[in-house]
């Protein structure tokens, strides 16, 4: 990192005053020099109007929130403005609600009980262009597309994944980091990174039955 | 037995079966008031859930009452009809034959009513459709019906009148039903609304109190002892965890269906959960496909369990990952942390935590067991044990 990179422009979107206060003062603490708040929205609509205003470069997304939650968000905002990366945050770790706002757009997801240094650091990273897929995550795309007996090969390039793409995904699972995974497999971090990020686009983009049925029971609890 | 109303009646009264069933009968050779009184009662009392008979206000009969019921029933029977072939009837003794047969195909019909309402209660898919045989049985008795009734008019009527009569009760059928359709109607709708409400009242209630016995109780626990960091993170974390599998596991509020039975999962999640609770560590288990349980498997288990705590007890950290996936026949765990790390070689023989408990059991099963670890960069345990009963394992 060059000593004149611009700090990111944070923008926290939650329907939950006193968690984005918390989130406020950690950033502010662990993220100092790497990042800077931009601002924050509590509700779908005042996040539509405020993100582009206030030039956000990651837009820190909660998934459950009234009037059609992070998804809403992503719908008006990802087409128009490509450049601003959504990090998806959850209570529910179950990866069926998140699976939804990834292919929505979002780059990654983080569970809210996560710890600030992690946060911080997945912040840098998609900000940089990777995806962050957490264990779980990683487990339920794993799972998601594997065959089962009975029914249809993919026949996609899309619907599969390569070998080496479901090598670091296990890995991921497991709870690897970037790093250890290039260790582990004799590659680089670099070659890591473009392994996740195409595992994100197909995950967003495959229709296997998993993954696209989210998209019509989206229950809210 | 037809109904369950000499059943219910019985338990309610306190009194025998058999009597209450004799009763009846008499009754019935009385110009048939015996089964017009069973039949009021059948239709009026309210069903009542017992398994595995439906029975009107609570009571459950044997299989050597329901034989002694048949027998009477024929019992009643003959002596019926002994008594009209005697000629002691009465003058429209003659329409006890056409009204047994209505009385037999309402039997029919409202016998299925019964049995579409036990089939509801067991919650049986399709409780909501009928089936075919009940199709079947349903139009059977309103043919009996039909035909008992048409036989009693008939009888007191020559040719020539049948069809103004026939006329005129379809026609009084048609308007009766046009007359009252809106009100069967709103009925219908209003039953519809009703189990609603009290459905989603049942359901906040339950909420209500399951929330009240765990986050609540945690919440309390916690305000009284602010300052004890570590015991607020363990029950933090314990109630975390029931509120997910309440909120999204199996059988959830939100979550998937529920699995039967024990599946290797649920294990392992259970295990973790102990050894989270136990030793004050955060695991989060990811689990990718799943499989019923078997001896070799609850080995797998076992082992992992023992990794799990080794982890937490030697590691130095609060953080353990575990990841076990079933795919291709072979069922692997992984339960990885970076803590401390170990040497291998170091471990005295007297140290029989890995070797013995993980090792052997593993091995005892034809599972293989593969240690990662150097000091200062964590520890890997990766577990795998075949799925269908495999041979020996090799020693790594």
């Amino acid at each position: 990192m060059t000593a004149t990179t611009d700090p990111i422009r944070v923008f926290l979107v939650d329907d939950h005053g006193l968690f984005r206060a918390g989130v406020k003062s950690e950033l502010g603490t662990f993220g100092e020099g790497k990042l800077v708040i931009a601002g924050e929205a509590g509700s779908v609509g005042e996040a539509v109007v405020r993100i582009p205003a206030e030039q956000a470069d990651v837009v820190l997304l909660d998934v459950h929130m009234p009037d059609g939650g992070g998804r809403a968000v992503l719908d008006a905002l990802h087409t128009e403005y490509p450049d601003i990366v959504f990090l998806a945050l959850s209570v529910s770790d179950a990866a069926e609600d998140v699976i939804d706002v990834i292919r929505g757009g979002a780059r990654g997801y983080v569970t809210k009980t996560i710890s600030s240094v992690e946060l911080v650091d997945a912040i840098v990273r998609v900000a940089a262009g990777d995806a962050v897929f957490s264990p779980r995550l990683a487990g339920f795309v794993l799972d998601a597309f594997s065959d089962r007996p009975g029914g249809n090969p993919a026949t996609d390039e899309l619907d599969q994944l390569s070998p080496r793409e479901r090598e670091v995904l296990k890995l991921l699972a497991r709870g690897y980091s970037y790093k250890e995974i290039a260790a582990q497999l004799y590659i680089s971090v670099k070659t890591v990174e473009s392994h996740v990020s195409s595992v994100l686009r197909k995950t967003q983009m495959s229709n296997r039955y998993q993954l696209s049925r989210w998209a019509a029971d989206r229950r809210l609890v | 037995m037809v109904g369950g109303v000499a059943a219910g009646l019985s338990a309610h009264l306190g009194v025998s079966v058999l009597w209450v069933r004799v009763v009846f009968v008499i009754l019935g050779l009385l110009a048939g008031s015996g089964v017009l009184a069973y039949g009021l009662m059948w239709v009026m009392t309210p069903a009542v859930e017992t398994a595995p008979t439906v029975t009107k206000v609570r009571a459950v009969t044997t299989g050597r009452e329901n034989r002694m019921a048949v027998g009477l029933g024929a019992l009643g029977l003959a002596l019926c009809a002994a008594l009209l072939l005697g000629g002691f009837g009465t003058s429209t003794s003659w329409m006890v034959g056409p009204v047994a047969i209505v009385a037999v195909g309402a039997a029919f019909i409202w016998r299925e009513a019964d049995e579409a309402q036990r089939a509801r209660w067991r919650g049986a898919p399709g409780a909501g459709r009928v089936r075919r045989i009940a199709l079947l049985r349903i139009a059977g008795g309103a043919l009996l019906v039909i035909a008992g009734l048409v036989t009693v008019i008939l009888g007191n009527l020559t040719s020539d009148a049948i069809a103004p009569v026939l006329l005129a009760a379809m026609l009084t059928l048609v308007g009766v039903v046009v007359i009252t359709v809106p009100w069967w109607m709103r009925l219908v709708r209003d039953l519809g609304a009703e189990r609603a409400a009290r459905q989603r009242q049942a359901e906040r209630a339950e909420i209500a109190a399951h929330l009240h016995d765990s986050v609540l109780q945690t919440l309390a626990l916690i305000q009284r002892r602010p300052d004890e960091a570590a015991e607020v993170h363990r029950l933090a974390r314990r109630q975390e965890r029931e509120l997910r599998s309440w909120l999204y596991g199996p059988g959830g509020i939100a979550g998937r269906a529920a699995a039967n039975g024990a599946s290797l999962s649920k294990l392992l999640s259970e295990a973790a959960a102990e050894v989270e609770d136990t030793f004050g560590v955060t695991i989060t288990p990811v689990l990718v496909g799943d499989t019923p349980m078997t001896d070799d498997l609850n080995a797998l288990v076992g082992a992992a369990r023992e990794a799990m705590v080794n982890a937490a007890k030697h590691s130095g950290e609060t953080s353990i990952s575990l990841y076990a996936e079933v795919e291709n026949g072979i069922a692997s765990v992984f339960v990885r942390d970076r803590g401390v790390g170990f040497d291998h070689a170091a471990i005295g023989a007297d140290r029989r935590g890995l070797s013995e408990s993980v090792r052997g059991r593993m091995q005892r099963h034809g599972g293989v067991v593969r240690v990662r670890t150097a000091p200062g960069s964590g520890t890997e345990v990766e577990l795998v044990m075949p799925l269908a009963a495999g041979g020996k394992g090799e020693k790594v």
